[in-house]
């Protein structure tokens, strides 16, 4: 099976958020970037299942410029077999889309995986647009996903509980977790991760159909208001006659 | 330009959220001079679809097919692309839910539109830009998108938009066929498996939710948040190491790689706040923290606390609540 997985470059979890002094673009400056966390998932599991299959490739994609390879080259090191970068800023999410389905369809790739979202822009968009354009089904958000020759069978969160779903490969499914442990690079696969083919290409299609006019940060919180333990009782009032949200 | 919402049904009811989409649709439809129709998709009554006309729907389109009652992600697709044309509708507006984002982004490929999600206030409209404020970097800044397409598709937050409530307003309810055919269910689920709501309030839909992490110390000291939630009519819910030692199940799990809540009222009980567990609850209106260290930094992020041991503050609160009047 030809497994392609899509990775985000993303600012680490614990950055405090910035922006440039136009406030239309996030402040990179001092920031370490790091694989989308729930792309992480897609990665290992495509791994995982390629083991199981005993055959079959992982390809690592990234729509970006040349300062994600780093995060590129970890996943290869994490266990990916070769990458492509589709070398443009990922401007929105149909424009990424569109990167992910000429590359799906030129390569022939028979299971499209990529995490629920990015934890930067928030969209969970880019899979049911790669799965319309490709039109093929889409499975969002998976938190399990198992295969038996082509066909998968996968657990699809819904509001309040659970779907399971059976599709025939090709496919694209948004994962999640529960579906597996994020594996992180050992020392081996670091190594072997430098000799990796990682293919750059220019994008193709047509441009983005949206545009950030400007970031702004939420407003500050006032600060804690602390109720003695003892008379833990008042804060109910408060909720309710202050607060108003009981 | 005519306005075109998605509202999700479930046991025959309209979701809160939906509710939400609807008052959002009708506002803009408004502001656009022009009226909202919506579509159902789920299993719905005729009764609650006509009660739409108090959230400001003119009309509601339903298909009876049977085999809609589940989410399938082709066929909701087609139907509401169907209505959409049908209506000759510009601007979309459906839920940021696991259902309106599988259809949403299929939609926004398939009737060339710009799509925005997690959108959380009505949108700036000035001449001819449409510009709307979403939540970005996980609940730590918000942006401003200018939807550069004809076509627009809106997802809209939960609990960011107040629901309206004009009573005795209905909607007139019109059967609608999209002339789905099997080919349509291909994706359809083999099963569905709904959690067993204990305390009868679901999570993502919640206004209020308790929630407990690992200064709850164990399982068996559940009912605490339980009796809590219950008084409340909250949900109940658990940060990560709680899901991962399988103290309570994943589906309660909130946080970067969970759900995402904002609920007007979030009470963290035991949880030291992790940024990873900010970023699932940051945007509730009011967070509450309770925890034996003063020093845990979710203290920074909340609004009330209470510097205690949860045992022992737990059984007080739920004991005020059930005084309240």
């Amino acid at each position: 099976m030809k497994f392609l997985v899509c990775i985000s470059n993303v600012p680490d979890t614990t950055t405090k958020i910035t922006f440039t002094p136009d406030n239309k673009e996030f402040n990179k400056a001092g920031v370490q970037f790091v694989i989308n966390p729930w792309d992480e998932y897609a990665l290992t599991r495509a791994i995982e299942l390629k083991e199981q299959q005993g055959s079959g490739t992982v390809t690592v994609l990234n729509v970006g410029e040349a300062d994600t390879e780093p995060n590129i080259r970890k996943a290869l090191a994490i266990g990916a077999d070769d990458a492509i970068r589709v070398n443009a800023k990922p401007t929105d999410a149909y424009f990424v889309a569109q990167q992910i389905a000429a590359v799906a369809k030129e390569g022939g790739y028979e299971v499209i995986l990529m995490g629920k979202e990015s934890i930067d822009y928030n969209g969970f968009q880019v899979h049911g647009m790669v799965g319309e354009l490709l039109g093929i089904p889409t499975v969002a958000p998976a938190m399990k996903l198992d295969m038996s020759g082509s066909t998968a069978t996968l657990e699809r969160e819904i509001e309040g509980g659970k779907e399971i779903v059976e599709v025939s490969a090709p496919f694209v499914a948004s994962c999640q977790q529960p579906m597996c442990e994020p594996r992180i690079p050992n020392m081996r696969g670091i190594m072997t991760a430098r000799t990796k083919p990682l293919k750059v290409v220019e994008p193709m299609g047509e441009g983005a159909r949206t545009e950030v006019a400007e970031y702004a940060l939420p407003p500050k919180k006032q600060g804690v208001k602390l109720i003695p333990a003892e008379s833990a009782g008042d804060l109910i009032r408060l909720l309710r006659n202050e607060a108003k949200v009981i | 330009m005519s306005v075109l919402v998605v509202v999700e049904c479930d046991n025959g009811e309209v979701k809160k959220s939906s509710l939400e989409v609807a008052s959002y649709g009708s506002q803009v439809a408004q502001l656009l001079g022009t009226t909202a129709t919506a579509v159902a998709v789920g299993e719905a009554s005729e009764a609650s679809l006509a009660s739409l006309g108090e959230q400001g729907i003119s009309k509601v389109l339903y298909d009876a097919e049977p085999r809609l009652k589940d989410f399938v992600n082709s066929a909701y697709t087609k139907l509401i692309a169907a209505a959409a044309e049908k209506e000759g509708a510009q601007l979309l507006v459906l839920a940021n839910s696991n259902i309106g984002a599988a259809v949403g982004s299929r939609l926004s490929v398939r009737l060339k539109a710009s799509l925005a999600t997690n959108v959380v206030e009505l949108p700036k409209i000035n001449g001819g830009s449409f510009t709307v404020k979403r939540g970005a970097f996980s609940g730590k800044a918000f942006a401003d998108v200018v939807l550069t397409g004809d076509r627009k598709i809106i997802a809209v937050k939960k609990n960011s938009i107040e629901a309206l409530h004009n009573a005795g307003q209905t909607a007139q309810v019109e059967s609608f066929s999209a002339g789905l055919s099997d080919a349509d269910f291909t994706d359809a689920p083999k099963q569905v498996i709904m959690q067993d709501q204990a305390g009868g309030v679901l999570l993502p839909e919640a206004d209020r939710v308790v929630s407990g992490g690992r200064g709850m110390k164990g399982p068996e000291n559940w009912n605490l948040i339980e009796d809590l939630a219950k008084a409340l009519g909250a949900a109940t819910a658990c940060s990560k190491p709680v899901s991962d030692v399988d103290w309570r199940p994943h589906h309660e799990h909130v946080g970067q790689t969970g759900i995402t809540v904002s609920p007007n009222l979030y009470i963290a009980c035991g949880i030291s706040g992790a940024i990873q567990h900010l970023a699932g609850v940051n945007s509730s209106k009011v967070i509450v923290v309770i925890n034996k260290d003063p020093e845990a930094p979710f203290f920074k992020a909340a609004d009330y606390g209470i510097v205690g041991d949860v045992f022992e503050v737990l059984p007080k609160l739920t004991q005020a609540v059930k005084e309240l009047s």
